[in-house]
């Protein structure tokens, strides 16, 4: 930060408004302030509210009052609620978060705040921000609902199973800023939305694989979907690390992440 | 001529292409050929072109939004495509598109803003001065055209900046709004900030501009002063004299040959509706009133224009119709 010579809060009081030219808020300020901007901004928009809290809570009821999951060594709500949690990922930082870019987008959002201090590389960082403080609320419902229906996670399973939910946003965020960023908001709204629903119903995310049709079985465990959901019950349901799941992660986030900052058009 | 101080920005030979596009079998399309320009503190430079000409690819390449293919740019000394947010917080963006979130509430947005800066301009005097409580509490896609422009300038003024880029400033702007928003401008360029904007619109130029760079096909084809512009000759050689044009409701048919000089032209658009134009002077006003005296012509409406900078622009850029 270069300071400006001549510059002196003394300024402001002379003309009521200060001389011209300044300094920027520092970098991590501004980073929390776009997160908290971005979080709030999601928290008011009631399609995302359903689509991140309404939504996975109907799935984990659908889950626990039906059969579908009988016979896979755990209860019904044990083996629902992880995969409930990696919904909920998918549902902010995939869907939520790559529909609101591809508008921000549209409108010029991103090019004005570009222009401003915090920067692209603040403008993402905010965004990280906001999927992860929504992800953390949405982790808190779906718990607080999810114990007095009778789950019971393997304390062992929090620690890791709170990075993977981490591992998982960044690289549904990554996918979602890829989609956001190289094609109209309308086919991102489309986009996302459909794949939260294929990749929801067959993506092995709820629904294990061993429940899937034959078809799909070998593929869900190199999906995003397939490997977070697999890691989080391995994770809650026995407190072990899956780790051909993280390495899964790890190369979509790698990938996703590559290709949006090659791809991703600013305007 | 321009001030020696260091120009706020100044581009040399920027050129860029933009493509491939399918519409050009998969060739780039060069929509900035060689534009030159500088700009001063305390001073409003202005690009005036039509649509289409490069003016807004020309700025955007100096925010630093478009990645230029050749030339040089320097924004307060710096490389715009380069320098960090420390540049990015003396400069101040008001983009054509407004680029403010449609669900956002004016004052919430312009906090939010003002908190990327040090010390930014105190939101509260910003919403007094463009009059934006009026509509505070109104979301972004409810607003009117002159509204959202009011708080997309607000927004780019968010943190005082030394530098002013404005894209089509006047765009969707009503009498009031744009009398509002051009005293502020006015008034910035006087406490010494560097103010870039591009218009279309002559008038915009006309009455803010210290400076004009008219723009045209990519290319630099004509600048000065508001005044040196509207001086540019008319025809070669009639040096650099004031263009008027003198108009007057007569009666029809009348013959002003050896009247006035040759070098005047005058025309009956309608019939006894005529039009003088050239470098007129008191001497020519002064024979004409003489010979309608003699005459007893009175004119029944009588009145003297200066020359526009759109008739200079339409001289320089040619009259066909792009």
């Amino acid at each position: 930060m270069t300071p400006v010579p001549g510059r002196s809060s003394a300024d402001t009081t002379s003309t009521g408004t200060p001389s011209p030219g300044g300094a920027p808020a520092p970098l991590l300020r501004r980073i929390l302030l776009q997160g908290r901007y971005e979080t709030v901004t999601m928290l008011r928009n009631g399609e995302q509210l359903i689509l991140a809290v309404v939504l996975p809570l109907l799935a984990m009821v659908g889950l626990t009052v039906t059969p579908l999951l009988d016979g896979l060594g755990a209860s019904r709500i044990n083996v629902a609620v992880p995969g409930i949690l990696a919904l909920c990922a998918m549902s902010t930082a995939f869907t939520g978060q790559g529909i609101s870019t591809g508008f921000d987008r549209r409108y010029g959002v991103l090019r004005f705040l570009s222009t401003t201090p915090l920067g692209r590389t603040g403008l993402i960082a905010g965004k990280v921000l906001a999927v992860l403080a929504v992800l953390l609320l949405q982790v808190l419902v779906v718990t607080a609902v999810a114990l007095p229906l009778g789950w019971q996670p393997d304390p062992l399973g929090w620690l890791p199973g709170l990075a993977l939910l981490v591992l998982g946003a960044a690289s549904f965020t990554a996918l979602g800023l890829l989609v956001a960023g190289t094609v109209r908001p309308e086919a991102t709204l489309a986009i996302t939305n459909l794949l939260w629903i294929l990749l929801g119903a067959l993506g092995g995310i709820v629904i294990p694989s061993e429940r899937l049709p034959a078809l799909a079985q070998a593929a869900v465990h190199f999906l995003p979907s397939g490997a977070l959901g697999q890691a989080l019950r391995d994770a809650f349901l026995h407190g072990s690390i899956n780790a051909g799941s993280v390495i899964v992660l790890l190369l979509w986030t790698a990938l996703a992440g590559g290709a949006a900052s090659r791809w991703f058009k600013w305007n | 001529m321009r001030s020696p101080e260091s120009p706020v920005l100044s581009i040399n030979g920027l050129v860029k292409d933009v493509g491939p596009l399918p519409t050009l079998d998969g060739k780039m399309l060069r929509v900035v050929s060689g534009i030159s320009l500088v700009a001063e503190r305390g001073q409003i430079t202005a690009l005036l072109g039509a649509n289409g000409a490069g003016k807004t690819t020309t700025i955007e390449c100096a925010q630093g939004l478009q990645k230029r293919t050749a030339g040089s740019i320097s924004l307060l000394g710096q490389d715009p495509d380069t320098a960090g947010a420390g540049l990015r917080a003396r400069v101040g963006v008001m983009l054509q598109d407004g680029g403010l979130p449609p669900s956002a509430r004016p004052v919430p947005l312009l906090e939010h803003i003002a908190g990327m800066y040090q010390d930014p301009w105190p939101v509260a005097d910003l919403i007094r001065r463009l009059g934006i409580d009026s509509f505070s509490r109104t979301s972004v896609r409810r607003l009117s055209g002159g509204q959202k422009q009011r708080l997309a300038l607000a927004a780019a003024l968010a943190g005082n900046p030394e530098v002013l880029f404005l894209d089509e400033p006047s765009a969707g702007l009503d009498p009031q709004s744009r009398q509002l928003v051009f005293e502020l401008i006015a008034e910035l360029r006087d406490r010494g900030m560097g103010i870039i904007l591009t218009t279309h619109l002559m008038d915009d130029a006309q009455r803010l501009a210290d400076y004009v760079y008219i723009i045209d096909a990519g290319r630099n084809v004509a600048e000065g002063t508001v005044a040196q512009l509207l001086a540019h000759e008319l025809q070669p050689g009639a040096g650099e004299q004031h263009i008027r044009t003198l108009l007057f409701d007569a009666d029809p048919g009348l013959d002003f040959t050896g009247v006035l000089p040759d070098a005047v032209d005058v025309k009956e658009a309608r019939a006894g509706s005529y039009a003088a134009t050239g470098a007129l002077t008191p001497a020519d006003l002064a024979a004409l009133t003489a010979w309608w005296a003699a005459r007893g012509i009175m004119p029944s409406s009588l009145s003297l224009e200066a020359r526009s900078l759109e008739d200079v622009f339409l001289d320089i850029s040619g009259r066909e119709i792009r």
